[in-house]
């Protein structure tokens, strides 16, 4: 029942084609606000907004290649406590409504009244590197779009990006699609819901045609994206495993929690780690410290991760939005997306892919397991 | 020379468990005594990190146990932990821990026998394991 239209692209400028679809939203008042990344006045970053006015979208940038935040806590902030009665349009990569809909799930967001707009994402630089480039002069948009051009991946992108396997978006009501398509001349937009189709039918585009090439150019990119997230996967079991590996990988860790706060699916609205069960006096210090020749302080960072883990296996994303909020660089991509494959295996779960589907940890089956218990 | 004694946390469930472990109490059947009992209202009240913890301050081996299957006094508690448990058990077998230092089981208030036995072949993995040395020395953790 999808609906495909082709969306022509003048002088290869692709941002004008979409901005100008988004402002038809905003003045055909098919929604009555948009969450759109927009660029900063200082031309090296961009900002998630959330825009009213058309005349405000001209420096909409949807495609600008960085994650600053995974938006899927944004909406979360604006739902939590019950969506607004108007519709608002939010543009979203696939990471960022994977965790939406875990976070629906999660009871801490809701999709009553939203659009979503889901994008192709080829990969995301992080934050510093897009400021570098811009730096540079380099645009990172045009850098993104020339490789793909080529068919290569700038080695720069972040590695959550070169191991993700869902590039193209599912659970959106509109997609922008470019991803193995002419983009220079079209790019195309694709209803999967009565209610994106009912947009769609707004405008006047031609029917899109390059459905099959699409989906040729996209089995082959998910293969390579696939090979090397697992050898991700092999290399990085390899360097964690052993308690004492694990706490090595973990060492430059401060516990500033930065990494569970960016975190769009750690979900625990009061932090565990941060309760009262984690202050000590301090003769406790002191006898820990006796008792073991020596405590690394702040104490318990090996054990925040753990704990992290256990409960983020199910629900993890892959975002990376982790890794990139670590003032110490731990990769911490890595090992939480290797531990959340092999959980997510044992419950053939695949997060933000079905909103009917029950979380793992929320249900279960009479005569599953059964060998727990046993060994 | 002598092996030391090892350790070894019991978290038992108040309706099944606890119970069994009472029951092999008054019928005097003899099991090592190693272990160390934590009575939880249910075998879902416990928390991975209840045991990462319990490894992280020196005992050498944990325990959990709940009601069978089918006979949670919460109905469902002990299909949500073991569910939970197989997502702890993977993780660390994944980072690497001896599997050997965690089991899981299930023991109803009827099985003060299954209790010792369970006890003894727990106590006798933990020992062959060794004292949790790499958990404790934490020059880093
Ligand atoms: S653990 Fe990291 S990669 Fe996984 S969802 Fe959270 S922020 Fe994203
Ligand atoms: S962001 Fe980095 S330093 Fe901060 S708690 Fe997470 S791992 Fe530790
Ligand atoms: S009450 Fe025993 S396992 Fe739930």
């Amino acid at each position: 029942m999808s609906k495909h239209l082709k969306v022509e692209v003048k002088n290869g400028k692709i941002k004008e084609a979409i901005n100008f679809f988004l402002i038809e939203l905003l003045k055909k008042n098919l929604v009555s606000a948009l969450l759109v990344p927009r660029e900063l006045p200082s031309k090296d970053n961009v900002v998630q907004s959330l825009v009213s006015q058309p005349d405000e979208l001209k420096n909409a940038d949807v495609f600008a290649p960085v994650l600053p935040v995974n938006s899927a806590r944004i909406i979360s902030e604006m739902t939590r406590l019950g969506s607004g009665k108007a519709s608002v349009g939010a543009i979203l990569r696939s990471c960022e409504i994977r965790a939406l809909i875990e976070l629906v799930k999660l009871k801490q967001a809701s999709l009553d009244n939203l659009l979503i707009i889901g994008i192709d994402c080829p990969g995301t630089y992080s934050v510093k590197d897009y400021k570098a480039l811009c730096q540079q002069g380099i645009y990172p948009e045009d850098e993104l779009f020339k490789n793909l051009k080529k068919g290569m991946e700038d080695v720069r992108i972040r590695e959550a990006c070169k191991v993700c396997e869902y590039p193209v978006p599912s659970n959106s009501d509109l997609t922008f699609g470019f991803l193995g398509v002419d983009f220079e001349k079209n790019i195309f937009f694709q209803a999967n819901t009565s209610k994106g189709e009912k947009i769609l039918d707004r405008f006047s585009y031609l029917e899109f045609d390059g459905l099959k090439i699409r989906e040729e150019f996209i089995f082959k990119y998910l293969k390579q994206k696939i090979k090397k997230r697992d050898e991700l996967f092999a290399l990085t079991q390899k360097e964690v495993k052993g308690w004492e590996n694990l706490i090595s990988f973990f060492s430059a860790c401060i516990n500033c929690h930065n990494c569970m706060k960016v975190c769009p699916v750690c979900y625990c609205r009061e932090c565990f780690f941060e309760s009262a069960c984690f202050e000590f006096n301090g003769d406790k210090y002191l006898n820990w410290a006796k008792k073991k020749g020596s405590i690394k302080m702040p104490k318990d960072t090996a054990l925040f991760h753990l704990g992290r883990m256990a409960h983020m296996a199910t629900s993890c994303v892959g975002c990376g939005a982790c890794e990139e909020a670590c003032p110490n660089n731990i990769p911490l991509l890595k090992v939480f997306k290797t531990v959340a494959h092999n959980v997510q295996e044992i419950f053939q779960y695949v997060p933000g892919k079905k909103l009917q589907e029950p979380l793992p940890l929320t249900t279960f089956k009479e005569d599953e397991l059964q060998r727990v218990g046993e060994d | 020379m002598k092996v030391k004694e090892p350790k070894i946390v019991a978290f038992l469930c108040n309706w099944c468990s606890y119970a069994g472990a009472d029951l092999a109490g008054v019928s005097r059947i003899q099991y090592p005594p190693n272990i160390r009992v934590i009575r939880v209202p249910c075998s879902s009240r416990v928390n991975p990190l209840f045991i990462l913890k319990a490894l992280q301050e020196g005992v050498d081996g944990v325990l959990v146990a709940g009601c069978h299957p089918g006979d949670c006094h919460y109905i469902s508690g002990n299909y949500l932990a073991r569910r939970k448990f197989t997502i702890f058990k993977n993780l660390l077998d994944y980072l690497g821990i001896e599997k050997d230092r965690v089991h899981f089981t299930w023991i109803s208030a009827a099985e003060g026998a299954r209790f010792a036995e369970i006890v003894k072949e727990v106590t006798e993995r933990v020992k062959k394991l060794g004292p949790v040395k790499r958990l404790v020395k934490n020059r880093s953790a």
